[in-house]
């Protein structure tokens, strides 16, 4: 089991830690509804240093990034970063990413923890037709996230960049917290605004401490795993593992968005012919009309009782007190207004589909 | 942890108060703390009778979700029905306000083979 370089500083906090894509991770300090309300409505940091980072450089570095991910990144200026995937060749996703374009020829890879070794190993395969100049720092760099409405205002002091500038998907390379250079990325996975910041594992304990004096007078709070999901299912973001995998097609996942058909990339050919013949499934989000939880793996079914899918994530949403989810459903039956039912233990409990996000911050 | 010397308990983290011939039973302050926030509790077992060890009941927290044992053989005489609005009392109460259930022993010697609160100590490393 590998730490982060603040497990030590997460067990002294007292929070409850558990076993995460090989990390030791914290998943609640004070509670998941607490910690959830803090981020939807102040703010509050969470850990993420588990998340994988890879340098692709020099001049074959776009030409690599082009080949292996859907999204267009010829379309990143230097500061800009982007949502994208990999597919694999047979119609699923091997990982969801995103790339930012740190110098003219060096972009940065953020992919999930769980995943790092495999994604390395799949961009090394086609990187050997390539060339590009490729780095696994994933061991060496942390990664805080400083999610909520009042992150900005609470970490100003922290840095010379004016952060209400920096505008979403954007980062600068600055300093923070007495570190010279860090990336501010105004990114997350919570739909409530705030940052992202990467540095060296060597920084993040001085980071860490600086960003909770900064936060004390906004009530800034330790985030854990568990509000992290609770936060982004209420967003209705794909979790790689839960909504989106290797067997799962990224254009019944929602993820059209982000597919490029204007370049040529692993397996987009036959991602055209799925676009232009149609997807048989969609990944859709519900609301339970009653009281009940649904959780991944329950059955989606029909009013005779009949199966027509899988929920893939699904929780008690701590901002509308009610039980959410998604899950794959034939396409003609998933319009928004639809009327479900989702399989928990022995009831069948009605259920509407909703457009995303679930709840507008 | 608060483990009341008074109570009885299982290996499935529920405490049992005897008193005549009925229990009460809820779930312990280890068990609440490992499910972190309670949302909901479900027992749809009332006045079904039992046995020992049977699933009277669910218990949903933001992040899982676990199935109640029944600690002794009996009838199902009463749900905490203060719950279906506030499950959140099993985590500030779970020895009070949070209790869950109240059974109609059907085999009083069945206390026997309940565990004292220093044995549920020891199984919890506490």
């Amino acid at each position: 089991m590998k730490n982060t370089a603040l497990t030590s500083t997460h067990i002294d906090l007292g929070a409850k830690m558990v076993p995460y894509a090989g990390y030791q991770m914290p998943v609640s300090y004070d509670g998941v509804n607490i910690e959830h309300e803090t981020v939807r409505n102040g703010v509050g940091v969470f850990d993420v240093s588990h998340m994988g980072e890879f340098l692709i450089e020099g001049p074959k570095a776009l030409e690599l990034i082009q080949k292996v991910s859907s999204n267009d990144a010829s379309k990143l200026t230097v500061g800009k970063a982007q949502y994208s995937y990999l597919p694999n060749e047979k119609g699923g996703i091997v990982d969801d990413l995103i790339v930012y374009r740190v110098k003219d020829e060096t972009y940065l890879l953020v992919v999930n923890a769980a995943n790092i070794e495999k994604d390395w190993n799949h961009i090394s395969k086609y990187n050997t037709e390539v060339g590009a100049e490729m780095r696994n720092i994933s061991d060496g760099f942390s990664l805080l996230a400083i999610q909520g409405p009042k992150a900005v205002e609470a970490m100003q002091s922290l840095t010379s960049v004016d952060l209400s500038k920096i505008k979403f998907y954007n980062f600068e390379v600055a300093d923070f917290a007495g570190i010279e250079y860090v990336i501010i990325s105004a990114t997350g996975y919570t739909g409530s605004g705030g940052f992202e910041i990467y540095c060296k594992n060597s920084e993040v304990q001085q980071i860490w401490d600086k960003v909770f004096e900064a936060g004390a007078d906004f009530g800034i709070k330790p985030i854990g795993l568990a509000a992290r999901d609770t936060l982004r299912l209420e967003m209705g973001y794909c979790l790689y593992g839960n909504d989106i995998n290797e067997d799962t097609s990224p254009l019944e996942a929602g993820l059209g968005w982000i597919t490029k058909f204007t370049k040529e990339f692993v397996n987009s050919e036959n991602l055209l012919k799925e676009k232009e013949n149609g997807v048989k499934n969609k990944l859709v989000a519900f609301e339970l009309d009653d009281r009940g939880i649904p959780r991944q793996g329950y059955d989606i079914v029909d009013n005779d009782g009949q199966a027509i899918g899988t929920v893939t994530s699904g929780t008690m949403s701590p901002s509308l007190n009610k039980g959410i989810g998604m899950g794959y459903v034939p396409a003609d039956r998933s319009q928004v207004g639809t009327k479900i039912n989702i399989q928990i233990r022995k009831k069948a409990v009605p259920a509407t589909i909703v457009k995303l996000p679930f709840y507008k911050v | 942890m608060n483990i009341p010397a008074e109570l009885k308990y299982t290996k499935d983290h529920e405490w049992v108060k005897i008193e005549g011939d009925t229990a009460t039973v809820g779930i312990t302050d280890f068990a609440q703390g490992e499910l972190g926030d309670i949302v909901y509790v479900e027992v749809e077992t009332l006045d079904e009778t039992l046995d020992k060890e049977e699933v009277f009941g669910t218990v949903e927290a933001v992040k899982t979700v676990s199935d109640l044992f029944l600690p002794l053989s009996g009838e199902i005489i009463e749900f905490n029905e203060a719950l279906e609005d506030a499950p959140e009392s099993v985590n500030s109460d779970p020895y009070g306000e949070g209790w869950m259930i109240k059974i109609k022993m059907s085999d009083a010697s069945e206390v026997n083979g309940l565990m004292s609160a220093e044995d549920y100590k020891a199984l919890i490393g506490a």
